[in-house]
């Protein structure tokens, strides 16, 4: 029949061309074809035969905007060059709580704190006899770079491609395009011009205020170099490259080829966590005289785009539209998988890789993923190595036990898939202003207000019905893993909670509405305007996911009487707002830069109110006790002393209450058993070079998990078949019918 | 015709600096370049000095609009607005905020855009064709009437919807293609098919209503019934006489969307991770990044023009009635 209906009407031949058979058979063969001729399953999204090989496969959901370690200061750009760079220092990988260990040192700097007449002053010296602080740095010889254009010399020793012809810049349009690479030797010149690099204002950096605060003739050299840098500017050269090395900065000498010294002013105990930062990681002066040629800025060559270091990897496809790749560095100077762990990281596997030399895997891939979903597929169906949870996929993967210990469901353990859960070494908090009339100040009836509002948001509540249960509700800004967080009874907020039966429980509903009479707003009334007490909740939240978010304070609030206005706006009016410090009531978290109580202290620290100085004390809280205390605590070494200071702190901050400290967030993380060494590390972004991937059960698992499912494709093809029937049926006997 | 598309492109300036100029407003109203600045400084120890030093190197440190510090036509050309348009009309897009060079961007990021959205308006076409002609064949039949209930449920249902589906059934409960992601060269076909076909699938209700209106309006002519007179079959009729006639609103509907297939589609590049300009324009739009969202509004309005000119011209080609004096 097929056949007269072509000969009858030329227009099914049109059909015939694609196949009656269906263009869709043909599709299927296509695949199959293609597919099997590499053994790779349809779905498989990467190139064929990779999966095998030691490759790392994640995603992720933001371009990253800096890759200068200068400028870049967020988690998705640090996750990148933390596995580049190296700054002298990083933190174990293993050990807890959280330790400094060398990176490209000879051990831990030498600290030399110094008095005002140059005597040599102890550790334990007190802040206000220290003049300055020396940290001696003594780099380790033979760290080298990776294979980078800017070091590529010709035969008599010039450098391959500075300055630039026309005719290679012309040919090149990324970083791979230059032929020619070539390495040098990390010295300590290199650390000195990235130090430099801080304080030079056209490169943005954002610690470089906090840099002037303490490193000495920092601030004398950002304006010396600004001035001979406009200079320049004013004889067009603006945008040639500006050699640092000739402007000298007092604090930061080199004493020799390997050894820097860093010249802090009076005592900045905290200062060596920064060493372990990327904003102290060696920039050689080689890569920016490089990349400031005319013509490279403008093919997106720069050093915002393509880093320079000697670390485990090198960036070596830089398409944040569609792919991230690092490849291990050829020249990385080794290191080996730590040997110190507890017991239990000895039963999870995580020592057996113990001595062995890292990097372990070869490449890592990260793949552009908008959107949520999708990624959380490819992730079930073996094409990520690890994933985050989204609230979406929160009960496919979790189950919470009689206890509320939170476990996998069956169809995760199913996989194999592994959880790695960590309460993060951040604080989320709901803050009051308190230069608002109403709940600011230090009037004990504001006091009280804000100690009863304390009680009654129930942040257990919050954790589980918005976090999916995963959070710890704080008692006190400090998160667990940082000194001076106290667990168990000791570490209860006595105000808003009690200890009963071995837990922490939130005081009861009543005890709010004492302190709220007391405060002189009985069942929340305003004796001024007779009604309900009226507060504002100011929040950037202001699409529809947050909805019920909002309604919850709200409801929160009303438990004591009190109406709660919800004033959403966008990001940046709830910015000015609380610049400008006229909001009320708002939400803010922080994630800590390093395991110091100093840290998140600093957040309530009166001088860095945001109002009076644009700082982070969103609160704008200022309390002469607690702020004495902040600067007595940040100096002093971790011990009993120290502990006792803080122990003080909590306490003023629990009786002001100027945060209802909210919750330490859980992150949850699932990652496939072929990933091995995960322990999750919450300071360190440089933990690429620990992980290790088994690519031959990948292999197995994909191949598992992936098989065509062929048979829907079968039956839409009969459905079409049986509906062209009474189809053509109709056609024809309606052609009659017209020929009648 | 020259002087006609002379004219129109001299229409089209004053088009352009008004889109221009409401983009510059509509942005500036919801952002400030303190707001920018705050934005691409980062979210931590974010001093005034740096602020106003990210203002001036982006250019961003002088008033919007009108800057009163200055006299005479200095009034107007020493502000934001003047001189970051001037350059768009010499198609000169600078750089990003962040600082990439956006021609460079666009280049790149035009053919994933192109990759999809070509494949996606010619199967997409013959499909609804196809469908339209049974429709318009089955008029008055049951056949026609479901078929139209059919369409109507498939316009209804949120393009969101055939995206998710589409991933989840043909990508992860049968696993013949991957789900999401792009790859170049001749690795991007397997990543084409599905974003493909779901933007096949979810323009059919709406694509297939709108040519099946066409044809049936053309069926009701003096002419076919004429045809019909003269003994020709329905067949022949429907694919010599009234798909033919048909074509000039559909090719004219189809040249108009021509040029901006370049420009791709904002969710369908979002859900399936294709480095596309729609992704690129959410993206800035995300970031706060005016001067890329300035480039795309522009340029969009410039494809838009260009589309709207072409089809004019298509007019003459197919309508020999249709003159361009």
């Amino acid at each position: 029949m097929a056949r007269k209906l072509t000969q009858r009407y030329p227009a099914f031949k049109v059909s015939k061309v694609l196949g009656h058979r269906g263009f869709g058979l043909w599709l299927v063969l296509g695949l199959a074809l293609m597919a099997g001729c590499s053994g790779q399953a349809w779905n498989d999204p990467y190139r064929a035969r990779e999966a095998a090989k030691p490759i790392f496969y994640s995603s992720f959901s933001e371009r990253p905007k800096h890759l200068d370690p200068a400028r870049s200061y967020s988690s998705n750009e640090w996750a990148f060059i933390s596995q580049v760079y190296e700054p002298p220092l990083q933190y174990h990988f293993l050990r807890r709580p959280y330790a400094l260990v060398p990176l490209t040192t000879q051990g831990l700097p030498e600290i030399h704190y110094v008095a005002a007449d140059g005597m040599p002053l102890d550790e334990q010296a007190a802040a206000s006899e220290v003049a300055y602080t020396d940290y001696i740095v003594r780099v380790r010889p033979g760290i080298r770079y990776q294979p980078h254009p800017a070091f590529a010399l010709r035969d008599d020793g010039s450098p391959a491609y500075w300055p630039l012809d026309p005719q290679t810049l012309a040919r090149v349009n990324t970083l791979g395009d230059f032929a020619l690479t070539g390495t040098r030797e990390l010295v300590a010149a290199d650390y000195i011009y990235q130090i430099k690099r801080l304080a030079f204002a056209p490169n943005h950096s954002p610690v470089a205020g906090l840099m002037a605060e303490h490193i000495r003739g920092f601030a004398a050299f950002a304006e010396a170099a600004k001035a001979e840098h406009e200079a320049r500017e004013g004889k067009g050269e603006g945008k040639t490259w500006f050699d640092l090395r000739g402007i000298d900065m007092q604090g930061v000498e080199e004493i020799d080829r390997y050894t820097y010294r860093i010249r802090i002013e009076k005592k900045y105990p905290q200062f060596v966590f920064w060493l372990a930062m990327n904003f102290f990681a060696p920039m050689p002066w080689e890569a920016e005289r490089f990349y400031r040629q005319p013509g490279l800025d403008e093919k997106n060559i720069n050093l915002d785009w393509y880093p320079v270091g000697t670390g485990p990897f090198m960036l070596t496809e830089n398409n944040p539209n569609l792919r991230m790749v690092l490849r291990r560095n050829p020249n990385f100077h080794g290191e080996a998988y730590p040997s110190e762990g507890t017991d239990e990281d000895r039963s999870e596997g995580l020592l057996d890789d113990a001595g062995r030399n890292m990097p372990f895997i070869e490449r890592a891939v990260y793949s552009l993923e908008n959107e949520a979903i999708p990624r959380w597929n490819k992730f079930l169906q073996g094409y990520y190595d690890n994933s985050g949870i989204g609230s979406d996929s929160f009960d496919q993967a979790i189950q919470f036990g009689g206890s509320g210990e939170a476990t996998l469901t069956e169809a995760m353990i199913d996989k194999g898939i592994r959880l790695s859960t960590a309460v993060e070494s951040s604080v989320f908090y709901t803050g009051f202003n308190m230069l608002d009339p109403v709940v600011g100040g230090d009037s004990e009836n504001a006091r009280l207000l804000r100690q009863a509002i304390a009680i009654a948001v129930d942040f257990e509540e919050y954790i589980s019905i918005f976090q999916n249960g995963r959070g710890e509700v704080a008692q006190s800004p400090l998160p667990p893993g940082i000194f001076g967080y106290l667990d168990g009874e000791r570490g209860i907020n006595p105000v808003t909670h009690v200890w009963q039966n071995g837990a922490a429980r939130r005081r009861d509903i009543d005890d709010a509405k004492r302190l709220l009479t007391k405060a002189g707003y009985p069942d929340g009334r305003d004796p001024k305007s007779g009604g309900p007490l009226i507060l504002y909740y100011d929040t950037p939240a202001a699409g529809p996911d947050s909805k019920a978010m909002l309604q919850w304070y709200r409801k929160q609030l009303s438990k004591l009487g009190i109406e709660l206005v919800i004033r959403a706006t966008d990001y940046n009016r709830f910015q000015e707002k609380m610049l400008s410090g006229t909001a009320q009531i708002f939400s803010w978290g922080w994630n800590a830069d390093y395991p110091d109580p100093e840290n998140f202290f600093f957040l309530l620290f009166g001088p860095n109110a945001k109002v009076s100085s644009k700082g982070e004390n969103a609160a704008n809280f200022s309390n002469a006790e607690f702020d004495a205390l902040f600067v007595k605590m940040k100096d002093l070494p971790n011990g009993t002393q120290r502990q006792q200071v803080i122990d003080r702190m909590v306490d003023i901050l629990r009786e002001q209450s100027p945060w209802l400290f909210g919750y330490f967030p859980k992150a949850f993380s699932l990652h496939h058993a072929w990933y091995k060494n995960a322990k999750p590390h919450l300071m360190a972004n440089n933990t690429l070079k620990y992980k290790r991937v088994d690519g031959l059960a990948r292999v197995a698992a994909q191949r598992a998990w992936n098989q065509p499912v062929l048979w829907p494709l079968g039956l839409i093809f009969a459905a079409v078949v049986l509906s062209v029937i009474p189809a053509v049926r109709g056609f024809r006997a309606r052609e009659r019918s017209r020929a009648l | 015709m020259t002087a006609y598309i002379i004219r129109r492109l001299l229409y089209a300036l004053p088009i352009l600096i008004g889109v221009n100029a409401f983009t510059f407003v509509l942005f500036f109203v919801v952002n400030s370049p303190d707001d920018m600045a705050r934005m691409h400084l980062g979210g931590k120890r974010v001093t005034d000095q740096a602020i106003q030093g990210w203002k001036e190197e982006h250019g961003y440190a002088k008033p919007l609009l009108i800057n009163r510090e200055r006299q005479g036509s200095d009034m107007f050309t020493e502000t934001i607005l003047f001189e970051k348009s001037l350059r768009l009309f010499l198609f000169d897009f600078g750089q990003s905020d962040s600082g990439r060079d956006i021609s460079h961007d666009i280049s790149q990021r035009m053919w994933p855009s192109l990759a999809i959205a070509l494949p996606t308006l010619l199967v997409g076409l013959a499909v609804n064709i196809t469908f339209a002609l049974l429709l318009a064949f089955f008029r008055a039949t049951y056949l026609d009437l479901w078929g139209v209930v059919i369409c109507v449920a498939m316009m209804s249902i949120s393009s969101l919807f055939y995206i998710i589906g589409g991933q989840f059934l043909v990508g992860k409960l049968l696993n013949l293609v991957p789900i999401s992601g792009y790859d170049t060269g001749v690795h991007a076909w397997k990543f084409m098919i599905l974003p493909v076909i779901v933007a096949v699938i979810g323009g059919i209700g709406s694509g297939t209503r709108w040519y099946r209106t066409l044809f049936l309006e053309e069926i009701h002519r003096d002419y076919v019934r004429s045809a019909r007179a003269k003994g020709l079959s329905e067949q022949r009729v429907l694919f010599r006489h009234v798909l033919r006639n048909a074509m000039i609103p559909i090719l004219t509907g189809v040249v108009v969307v021509l040029p901006l297939l370049f420009i791709g589609s904002l969710l369908t590049e979002s859900f399936f991770g294709i480095p596309g300009l729609g992704s690129y324009t959410i993206d800035a739009i995300n970031n706060q990044d005016f001067a890329i969202v300035r480039a795309m509004v522009f340029l969009g309005a410039v494809l838009y023009i260009l589309g709207l000119l072409l089809t004019d011209i298509s007019y003459t080609m197919v309508d020999p009635r249709v003159r361009l004096d």
